[in-house]
């Protein structure tokens, strides 16, 4: 009896651990590494070490005991790459039932099981924001993920102390699935301003109908009738209250420029725009009045609203002082953030720091986590890259990543197939000559006339 | 009355330069050709080593002489002091030219109605003005291989350089055509069709382009023999290369699939390129043992199976080389073909080396398309169809400062440097 009761305790503990969300935590000591910290300029021969998580020393002739040492003399050392803009690791991407859907949470469909998580970390990714598609003007919230590979639980990967974030989408997107797929506004520009104005003058109504109903229940032997939960214009009202980042999918100048100027007038300052392919254009109103852009360092071309692109965006962002990072949107892309970035000293030379700011400390700025990961300082998390060549070179390939000091990827180490859940009904597994990319449009794909591109292109 | 009109006139006849001149601002820079003698580059020749201090001296379209010590002549010089002579970079399969904006069916030419219409040319629908054409031009890729696409025969392609007013001002010598080999793979993750269905669909395939094939082999035989034959435009252009006369491109891409690929081409004694290939590495022997030539890419794209090493597709053009394939590279992209040399730089990376990988998009290219006699490397009597850059082109940072295509020296601009030009400093800025 009890033995049995010891066995029943310990499957109650086993069980009982991973609801706890304690994630694990590594230590580690990297040597000898030319360590990039983007926030401090270049360190050649220095040691980095990671405690429990956090690097807690970077120096030369560091020593620890009881702690893996990893010497990584004549390679380099760089944060965590972070994306702000994915939808790897997400089962479903839109909820395009109607033109503002802010009460969706993308933290519901998190799906560990996604290969492409760790094929990011094989590019040196540690945290990617995973979000909402571009169907409507007010998408849901997005959830920001740390790559901790291999756990079953969803919420292991949720990066608990990043702030609440939400997609917004303007363009063509919200107007051909609402407007022109099914007949209601927005079709045009002129109505994805109006529904983003008109949920906002809705929020504040709401949030006035709470406050008139708290002071209400102050009088004495009151007993007012409470306004109805709403949680989709509760989250516009915490989007007021400066509670919850816009991340806005963006193409043209004109479109930026209104969402800005709504934003101005409802004294919203947390915006990022995303895509952003014509953001060059409004350079200087970015700088002035948001949390600036997160872009595609070359794609154009793909649909009519990113004719009128240039791959100097990026450059121009940067040197006209806009907060600029560079995401991926792609399940492919997403591996090689470092080499997109590296594509801005080809289109517009910006120097090495600018290109490395474009993937770590800039995004994580645009995701309000700048104060725990996007630079290697000590007391930020232990999310890490050990390249072999400097990874703005075409020629770099990462050969360690670790997120909170806990190795995920290791080039020398790790078995070909890395897949943590297979097919159940699969006798012979499927070859697919194209994965889709996980893109803005996921799901929504019906809606369009000519299906059949989405077969093998993209569709952002 | 006659000396006030003839007043008018002289005033009109003084003012009208004044006039035009006044109309508008700047100068259009043209592609011009002439005599250039490019000089002090090292000259990364591909098929004959690097010359240091080296020049290359380009007359009337072709290259003149390779050398140290080459006098300029009338020709005009360019310094190229601390630079780089790379010949043109080739792309072995893109839509370049066949569409203007992807999401657009107005400006998709690339995919015609049918399933065997192989007559339909690349060539005739390539757009010489499409903006995209000088946002590749200036990164050093100067000829791609234009390639319709969709159902089993969907056309043929068509080799063009980066430079010209027509098709015909553009062609670059090679056309063939082009087979989407029955496969047993899905055609993308949105592909929900059953294990079984997928088999189906593939044996139905199979039997159906066999069935073309008896079709055509048999037109060619009767053609041959000179008989009189209803006019069948299809069957026409597939004749020609049962007779040998156009290459047969075979795009595909699992490993069975190349596999079955490669013992039809046996069968069928058809001159025949492989294409697309992403599974090649599964099977780069069988391949090599076969002697056909592979056209892979893009390298930056997913493996194709799940269960697949993360680096499947970079590593697949080295792994087929080093079996003894003769690789090229393509981005089988439209206005990003600018990445071909990233995609090299990636294979590179990855196991093919960075000697292979120039070989690959510059002088394998131009022999598996033909023309190694004119182009894909650096020689005296070849098309001057080359550029200059600060570095290794494969590499991210490089920056490229001339770019010749058929001796034309092409402006160093485009949409996307102008509109860096005009905003890079906007004016006005934040306050008007």
């Amino acid at each position: 009896m009890k033995k049995l009761n010891i066995f029943i305790a310990a499957i109650l503990t086993l069980v009982w651990i991973p609801t706890q969300g304690q994630t694990n935590k590594g230590s580690v000591l990297i040597k000898n590494a030319t360590v990039l910290t983007v926030t401090n300029g270049t360190l050649e021969d220095t040691d980095v070490l990671v405690e429990n998580g956090i690097i807690k020393k970077i120096g030369k002739g560091l020593s620890a005991s009881n702690v893996t040492t990893i010497d990584a003399k004549g390679k380099y050392l760089m944060p965590g790459i972070i994306d702000a803009h994915s939808h790897v690791a997400l089962d479903a991407v839109n909820e395009a039932t109607a033109p503002i859907t802010s009460e969706v949470q993308m933290a519901d469909v998190v799906d560990p099981f996604d290969v492409g998580l760790y094929r990011a970390l094989a590019g040196g990714v540690t945290i990617s924001h995973a979000m909402h598609g571009s169907a409507n003007a007010i998408g849901g919230q997005n959830i920001t993920l740390k790559h901790r590979y291999g756990t079953y639980n969803p919420e292991d990967l949720y990066m608990k102390e990043a702030p609440r974030t939400i997609k917004f989408a303007l363009g063509e997107n919200p107007t051909r699935v609402h407007g022109r797929g099914k007949n209601i506004q927005p079709r045009t520009r002129m109505g994805v301003e109006a529904i983003i104005r008109n949920g906002f003058n809705e929020a504040l109504q709401y949030k006035k109908s709470w406050e008139n109903y708290n002071t209400a229940l102050k009088q004495k032997g009151a007993t007012p009738i409470p306004p109805k939960h709403d949680a989709r214009l509760q989250t516009l009202v915490d989007i007021l209250d400066g509670k919850i980042i816009i991340h806005c999918h963006s193409y043209r100048a004109d479109e930026i420029y209104a969402l800005i100027n709504t934003c101005r007038d409802f004294g919203i300052t947390n915006i990022v725009f995303s895509h952003v392919n014509e953001g060059f254009k409004v350079a200087p109103e970015l700088a002035a009045y948001t949390m600036g852009a997160s872009v595609f360092a070359d794609w154009w071309a793909y649909k009519f609203e990113v004719y009128y692109s240039t791959a100097y965006n990026a450059a121009i962002l940067t040197e006209n002082n806009v907060i600029t990072s560079i995401n991926s949107d792609s399940g492919e892309l997403i591996r090689h953030l470092y080499h997109e970035a590296a594509k801005t000293q080809r289109y517009g030379q910006l120097s090495d720091e600018q290109a490395l700011a474009l993937i770590t400390i800039n995004p994580a700025k645009q995701l309000g986590i700048a104060d725990k990961v996007g630079s290697i300082e000590e007391g930020k998390q232990g999310d890490l890259v050990i390249f072999d060549e400097h990874p703005l070179s075409v020629y770099a390939i990462p050969q360690m990543t670790f997120v909170d000091g806990v190795k995920y990827f290791d080039i020398h180490d790790d078995a070909d197939d890395m897949r943590i859940k297979v097919s159940a009904t699969d006798t012979v597994e499927p070859i697919f000559l194209k994965e889709h990319d996980h893109n803005c449009m996921h799901g929504v794909d019906f809606f369009f006339n000519n299906f059949g591109r989405s077969l093998f292109q993209h569709s952002h | 009355m006659k000396k006030f009109n003839s007043i008018i006139y002289l005033l009109a006849l003084i003012l009208l330069p004044v006039v035009t001149q006044a109309q508008f601002d700047g100068e259009f820079i043209k592609p011009r050709n002439g005599k250039f003698l490019l000089q002090n580059a090292t000259v990364v020749t591909v098929t004959k080593g690097e010359i240091k201090n080296g020049s290359v001296l380009i007359v009337n379209g072709k290259i003149e002489s390779v050398g140290t010590n080459i006098s300029a002549g009338d020709a005009e010089v360019i310094d190229c002091t601390g630079q780089y002579i790379y010949p043109g970079l080739f792309d072995g399969g893109s839509r370049l030219g066949l569409v203007e904006v992807n999401s657009l069916p107005e400006t998709q030419d690339f995919a015609e109605i049918g399933q065997v219409t192989p007559n339909m040319r690349a060539l005739v629908a390539v757009n010489p003005n499409s903006v995209a054409i000088p946002v590749t031009r200036v990164s050093g890729v100067t000829t791609t291989l234009a390639s319709p696409s969709g159902g089993l025969f969907p056309g043929t392609a068509a080799l063009i350089n980066l430079n010209g007013y027509t098709g015909d001002q553009m062609y670059a010598g090679f056309e063939g055509v082009i087979l989407n080999f029955p496969t047993s793979a899905r055609r993308s993750t949105w592909d929900r069709r059953s294990e079984e269905e997928v088999k189906k669909d593939a044996e139905q395939a199979q039997k159906n382009l066999n069935e073309i094939w008896a079709k055509a082999t048999k037109y060619h035989e009767l053609k041959s023999s000179e008989a009189e034959l209803t006019f069948y435009p299809e069957m026409d252009q597939l004749a020609k290369v049962i007779s040998g006369d156009l290459p047969l491109l075979v795009e595909v891409n699992a490993a069975e699939d190349i596999l079955s690929a490669i013992k039809w081409i046996e069968e069928k004694k058809v001159r025949a390129i492989l294409t697309g290939v992403a599974e090649g590495w599964r099977v780069a022997d069988k391949i090599a043992q076969a002697k056909l030539p592979v056209i892979t890419g893009p390298m930056l794209s997913i493996p194709t199976r799940q269960s697949d090493r993360f680096d499947a597709a970079y590593t697949n053009p080295g792994k087929l080389a080093k079996a003894g394939v003769k690789v090229v590279i393509r981005t089988n992209d439209a206005e990003n073909v600018r990445n071909l040399p990233f995609n090299a730089g990636f294979a590179a990376a990855y196991g093919m080396g960075k000697e292979e990988a120039l070989k690959a998009v510059t002088i394998n290219a131009a022999e598996v398309f033909g023309i190694a006699d004119k182009m894909g490397s650096i020689e005296a009597g070849k098309d001057a169809t080359l550029f200059v850059s600060s570095g290794d082109p494969f590499e991210t940072r490089t920056q490229v400062s001339h770019v010749f295509i058929d001796g034309y020296r092409v402006p160093m601009s485009n949409r996307h440097i102008k509109l860096y030009q005009e905003f890079l400093e906007r004016s006005p800025g934040l306050e008007k």
